[in-house]
């Protein structure tokens, strides 16, 4: 019916963007998995979705799961299933066949399950059927050759009315389906796998083939949760990055002032390394919390740490992450490294970033990875999140706890981030000190202190760096370096303080001189006065006693007087 | 196996169209019929080209299905019933 490649969306997330469409309209295909691997589901969520959002009714051939079972199972993905089904647009026709109580005696073939396939599709006008799984016949039928000559024309006839149908298959060994299912279907194949690898499970799908189009061949990693089906194409996106100019402050006010400008650019990754207990989630929470507070959305991954202890936590330095949580300003996952595979991860974070669009992403701490995996599967995965996180414009912030006091971290990101923080916690003098340093900021003039860090109940607080004799002091050493300046200080201070005293005491004791000698030049200048004064009264006594002798003697008075002059 | 002595054997052929199977069933019954089961049964012979949906009803898949309505337990055979005996030895009836 259809040339070419018209498709058929299926409406599963992802799955369309990988095919460039969806599925081969008119065309029949193969979705084959082991058990449990989600191919039922697949299948009904193709059908779901095509009567639901195209307008394409569809039928459900069960072979196996009885149609209540069907309904039931995927009611709880939120499908309603018989919701359809009363309004005729989906049809559940269920084929029974117990071999039990047949006895085949002759030639026979299957023409009365073409006619219900085909009175069920023309019931309902039908433009797409799943057939799940066709398998079972050839439990249910001994002779092989007649059910493949059926099956064959079953496609054919499928392909004749121009059903978009899919087929699924039991996975089988060393094949793709346990009868060669994949003989008669050619034009479409996709192949779901669920793996354990060490205790974590995995499911992948692969498009092994699809004729006549574009598909990406990796293999994608999906999921089936309550959100249905969803694959996660999880794909390199080159670096054709968005670049702003916009600087987006960090939260810690002296951390912005390091940054000349302050804080880093808008989309840049930024990497916050340091040993266990330096502060790193708390650094993360500020920027997460000044990106709320500038009005944006902020999602926290966390593989450490459970919402509520981080919501106490951060209370403890005085930031009130509840608050955003609450107005959904702030998403917070927490989910442990060996919850899922690391694809499993990447795929969810990326669809969790996707759907909550936010500005500012951080993952704490992408070490925990480490332990779960192979180192070169963390990078992949790692430069795929920076990759995309990137390229959406998004700020991202990763915690890596290191061992040791280093600048490299072992999933080997140093290169991929924009920005760098070394977070150190150095034992000093028989004590540990934090200090925080900017290893690297690109495109940001900053500073190459090392700083001290300090978490107190009003925030996060970068003391400015004493640069002493020996170098940059932190703690008690800087404290004990701090008093002893000031002891010096203070010893230097009295000393100009005792001079001074000194100085004026010398001066006093001058003036005192002074003031001594002015009194003795006084006293001698009243002595003086004195004498002076006693000698003229004394002369004057003298003069008045020879006048009174004289006048006593008479005439004689006169020589008397002259003598004694 | 003499239980059906007085019940008649209900015995539907369910059919697709005049296709060399279908008559070769309906020919192959009747002689099974006439010959081993006289005077004691009742043939029904569908065709589900025409009734589709006795076919959704019945569970029938394959094409010729000779199902054995009464008496109880209900026996299906497929095929052209061209092996008498067998047939006879499914149905639980008197051979």
């Amino acid at each position: 019916m259809t040339e070419g490649i018209t498709k058929s969306a299926t409406g599963i997330e992802g799955f369309d963007d990988l095919t460039l469409g969806g599925l081969p309209t008119g065309r029949p295909t193969l979705v084959c998995g082991s058990a449990g691997c989600g191919k039922t589901l697949f299948a009904s969520t193709f059908l779901f979705n095509g009567a639901r959002l195209h307008d394409e009714p569809g039928v459900f051939v069960t072979f196996e799961e009885r149609p209540v079972d069907i309904v039931a199972n995927v009611d709880s993905l939120g499908f309603d299933l018989q919701g359809l089904i009363d309004q005729s647009r989906i049809h559940i026709e269920h084929i029974e066949i117990d071999p039990a109580e047949v006895a085949e005696i002759g030639d026979y073939d299957l023409e009365a399950l073409f006619l219900r396939l085909e009175f069920a599709v023309d019931q309902i006008g039908a433009k797409r059927i799943v057939l799940d799984t066709i398998e079972s016949l050839f439990s249910a039928f001994s002779n092989p050759a007649i059910l493949r000559a059926e099956i064959r024309r079953l496609f054919d006839w499928l392909k004749q009315k121009g059903l978009t149908a899919v087929i699924t298959g039991e996975r089988g060994d060393g094949s793709l389906t346990r009868q060669g299912l994949e003989e008669y279907v050619s034009d479409c194949v996709i192949l779901l796998d669920h793996r354990v690898d060490n205790q974590i499970s995995t499911r992948r799908l692969r498009i092994v083939k699809y004729r006549g189009t574009a598909h990406g061949t990796n293999e994608y990693p999906f999921l089936i949760d309550e959100d249905g089906f969803s694959v996660l194409p999880v794909s390199s996106l080159g670096l054709g990055h968005k670049v702003f100019d916009d600087r987006i402050s960090t939260g810690v006010p002296d951390l912005d002032a390091m940054l000349t400008g302050g804080g880093f650019y808008r989309g840049s990754s930024i990497l916050l390394t340091g040993v266990a207990g330096s502060g790193k989630s708390s650094l993360a929470c500020m920027m997460a919390n000044a990106a709320c507070e500038r009005g944006e959305r902020a999602l926290y991954l966390s593989f450490e740490e459970s919402e509520a202890q981080t919501v106490r936590n951060m209370k403890s330095i005085g930031t009130d992450l509840g608050k955003w949580l609450k107005d959904g300003q702030l998403r917070y996952i927490a989910t442990r490294p060996t919850f899922y595979s690391l694809e499993m991860h990447l795929a969810i974070m990326l669809r969790e970033i996707g759907r909550f669009k936010p500005q500012l992403v951080v993952l704490d701490p992408i070490s925990a990875f480490t332990g779960s995996a192979d180192i070169s599967e963390v990078q992949t995965m790692l430069l795929r999140i920076v990759d995309y996180l990137k390229s959406n414009g998004v700020t991202a912030v990763f915690t890596h706890l290191a061992n040791v006091q280093q600048a490299e971290t072992d999933a080997g990101l140093s290169s991929l981030m924009d920005g760098w923080i070394l977070l150190l916690n150095r034992e000093a003098n028989g004590e540990f000190n934090r200090e925080l340093y900017l290893l690297k900021a690109r495109g940001i003039a900053h500073s190459n202190q090392v700083r001290e860090f300090v978490m107190s109940s009003s925030g996060i607080h970068l003391l400015e760096p004493y640069l002493g004799e020996g170098g940059a002091l932190t703690g008690s050493a800087r404290r004990n370096e701090e008093a002893r300046a000031r002891r010096t200080e203070a010893t230097r201070r009295s000393e100009v303080a005792r001079l001074q005293d000194q100085v004026t005491q010398r001066r006093r004791r001058a003036l005192a001189q002074i003031e001594a000698l002015k009194a003795d030049i006084d006293a001698d200048e009243a002595e003086l006065n004195r004498l002076v004064s006693a000698e003229t009264h004394y002369l004057q006594q003298s003069r008045d006693d020879a006048a009174a002798l004289a006048r006593g003697r008479g005439m004689e008075a006169p020589s008397g007087k002259t003598r004694q002059d | 196996m003499s239980q059906a002595s007085n019940e008649p054997v209900k015995l539907v052929l369910y059919v697709a169209g005049e296709t060399p199977k279908s008559l070769a069933a309906i020919r192959n019954l009747e002689k099974i019929c006439s010959e081993h089961l006289a005077g004691k049964y009742k043939v029904e012979v569908v065709d589900l080209k025409k009734q589709p949906q006795l076919a959704r009803e019945h569970g029938i898949v394959a094409i010729p299905t000779l199902v054995k309505e009464l008496p109880v337990p209900i026996r299906k055979i497929i095929g052209d019933l061209s092996d008498t005996q067998k047939v006879l030895v499914h149905l639980s009836v008197e051979g």
